[in-house]
């Protein structure tokens, strides 16, 4: 008698609620949509995230491989009850978040992936995702780790998570932190932004289209304007060779 | 005295900059002996103000002289807190003018993210008094926000005022490629909106996020020479016309009236009277908003607007570009970043571009006289320099 492998294969999703789209205003005045996407819409994010597997600056390598692949998963089926919620700004996607629920209490953070820089995005993105997790879900904590400095001053000392060190994350084994409920409703105040409904037009407007991101993090461009000195312990001779090179010495 | 010009100008991007300090110092020095034509110069003032606690390297003139192959040039670190670059200026200016040399190479850098931002922030209230600042956890966000809470009461200025000098700082800083904070921002998202409070914090209340100038790494340089060596450049004359400094109480709460800011006054007095000039004959400014309530009391102080009224000028639009007096048209330090002991030769570098015409989109028109103020302790040492262009 045939097997049908697929569906030993493909993991049962359990039915959670819906994420209620909501907006903000950044410090720039843009008007910032944060909803959830289907699988259908997955291609059209994985598009975004591939170039920044190349971006070795601010972990952004590794963060978008583990994105990428989480991403992937979702949309061919092999992992188990997760969502993805994106950031847009007039269609444009500046954000991705990720997780998944380990149980009916508990979820499991995965990713925060800003693709435009400051105002906050990353952080209204990530804070959005654990309001889905604490008040629309209703679990009781989200297991979290940051993988770049950047994460761990926003989500680990912004929100003062706690330490679950014997919990292996699914992100790279490494110990857990969590946000409780009673830390995120410390946070409420303070870091939790967000306005219900979403204007008809603004919704339209991000449901229409996922489009590009128009100012993605690039590795730098020039060494010397920025960053690593992995790269370049010597940077007045890099310039100089540049120079010898471009006949301007 | 003899008179000093700038030759040459170099710059990095304020911004985290990973590599050893003496690079960071080095890069703007070789762009400015390129931008000179020269390829030595008699001696080297290197401004910085905290290396051997941020990068634990001290001698750093001597590194920095090697890097550039400009041995045997004399060469010394100058430190004068937040005022270290402007005070180097003022070492270059007097080695000139006095005939003791005729090219002098001021450099300057910070790298304050080699450290954390608390880290950073103790090494900077390192400047307040041991015994009766530091000590009770003064930093300077929380003196500067004394001082602002002071100011509104005395003189109406509001967070709004506060803020619209971070939206006017940051849109010049758009257009200025070596700025640390490329992000525009408006009065809605970071003042009026519901999620203002979230997007602009307080930091330090009044003081919010979008009022502190953010944790710079860079360096800038320029180079000064004697009219002679000058003139045989072939670059646009621009004359270092007049330096001052004046300092004033080391505790602020020593003075008598905490909202003057005696120290500007008198060192924009002096550096206006040796170049014989007044305020109202500047075209452009740079001044030291290390929180956005400095930008409108300096404004006063230097001589701009009356002692009370610079807020009023910001309201009518005349510190903006295409305003009567564009002030801190770089971003300042609130968007073009703050990397401390070099803010105040990025500062000259600012004003030089400008007085030569080549500040590209932030370009003030036909200005010829520029300006800057920088601002050292909490306003307890402070350096102005005028600058005018000849030619």
């Amino acid at each position: 008698m045939a097997v049908d492998l697929e569906k030993i294969l493909r993991p049962v999703d359990n039915p959670v609620p819906p994420f209620p789209p909501k907006y903000m205003m950044l410090a720039g005045g843009e008007e910032m949509v944060i909803r959830q996407v289907t699988r259908d819409e997955i291609p059209d994010i994985l598009q975004h995230v591939e170039p920044l597997i190349h971006v070795e600056r601010d972990y952004y390598d590794v963060v978008a491989a583990r994105l990428y692949s989480e991403l992937l998963a979702y949309y061919r089926y092999r992992v188990q009850d997760e969502y993805v919620l994106v950031a847009q700004i007039n269609g444009e996607l500046v954000a991705v978040v990720n997780g998944r629920l380990l149980s009916k209490d508990v979820g499991m953070s995965y990713h925060t992936v800003a693709l435009r820089r400051g105002l906050r995005v990353g952080a209204h993105a990530f804070a959005t995702k654990m309001e889905y997790h604490i008040d629309i879900i209703g679990q009781k904590e989200v297991l979290v780790v940051a993988e770049s400095p950047i994460g761990f001053r926003r989500w680990m000392i912004e929100y003062e998570l706690e330490k679950r060190f014997h919990i292996a994350h699914e992100l790279g084994g490494v110990p857990s932190w969590a946000l409780t409920k009673e830390l995120f409703n410390r946070a409420r105040e303070t870091l939790v932004v967000g306005r219900r409904p979403v204007p008809q037009h603004l919704l339209e407007k991000a449901q229409a289209a996922i489009l590009p991101p128009t100012d993605p993090p690039k590795a730098p461009v020039d060494l010397l304007a920025a960053t690593r000195s992995l790269y370049d312990s010597t940077g007045t001779a890099l310039m100089s060779q540049r120079w010898k090179q471009e006949g301007k010495a | 005295m003899r008179e000093v010009y700038v030759v040459g100008i170099g710059i990095t991007s304020f911004t985290r900059l990973e590599y050893p300090l003496s690079e960071i110092a080095a890069f703007p020095a070789m762009v400015a002996l390129k931008d000179a034509g020269l390829s030595k110069v008699d001696h080297v003032y290197v401004a910085n103000m905290g290396s051997a606690r941020l990068n634990h390297q001290t001698g750093l003139a001597s590194a920095v002289v090697d890097t550039l192959s400009l041995t045997p040039a004399g060469a010394e670190v100058i430190e004068n807190g937040p005022a270290s670059g402007a005070s180097a200026i003022k070492q270059g200016f007097m080695a000139v003018a006095s005939g003791l040399h005729d090219t002098v190479l001021v450099t300057s850098a910070e790298r304050l993210r080699e450290v954390n931002n608390l880290e950073a922030t103790d090494v900077v209230a390192s400047l307040s008094h041991p015994l009766a600042e530091y000590i009770y956890g003064v930093t300077l966000p929380s003196l500067a926000a004394m001082f602002t809470r002071l100011y509104m009461q005395k003189y109406g200025v509001t967070e709004r005022h506060l803020a619209m000098v971070a939206v006017k700082n940051h849109d010049n800083a758009l257009l200025n490629f070596f700025a640390h904070l490329h992000e525009k921002i408006t009065l809605e998202g970071i003042l009026d909106s519901p999620e203002a409070m979230t997007n602009n914090p307080y930091v330090a209340e009044p003081l919010r996020f979008f009022d502190c100038c953010p944790v710079s790494d860079g360096g800038a340089a320029v180079i000064l020479a004697s009219a002679e060596v000058a003139k045989q450049l072939n670059k646009p004359m621009i004359r270092l016309a007049g330096v001052g400094q004046a300092t004033d109480t080391h505790c602020v709460h020593e003075r008598a009236e905490p909202t003057d800011l005696l120290a500007v006054r008198g060192a924009a007095a002096k550096a206006f009277q040796m170049a014989g000039v007044s305020p109202s004959d500047v075209n452009v400014a740079e001044l030291h908003d290390a929180f956005t309530i400095l930008e409108i009391v300096e404004s006063e102080e230097v001589g701009f607007f009356k002692k009370g009224e610079g807020h009023l000028a910001l309201e009518r639009g005349e510190t903006r570009l295409g305003g009567r007096l564009p002030i801190n048209t770089s971003g300042g330090l609130k968007a073009k970043g703050h990397p401390v002991g070099a803010t105040g030769v990025g500062q000259a570098h600012e004003i030089v571009l400008q007085l030569r015409g080549e500040a590209d989109k932030r370009q003030v028109k036909d200005a010829r006289i520029g300006f800057t103020c920088n601002f050292g302790g909490f306003g307890n040492n402070v350096v102005c320099l005028v600058f005018k262009r000849e030619n």
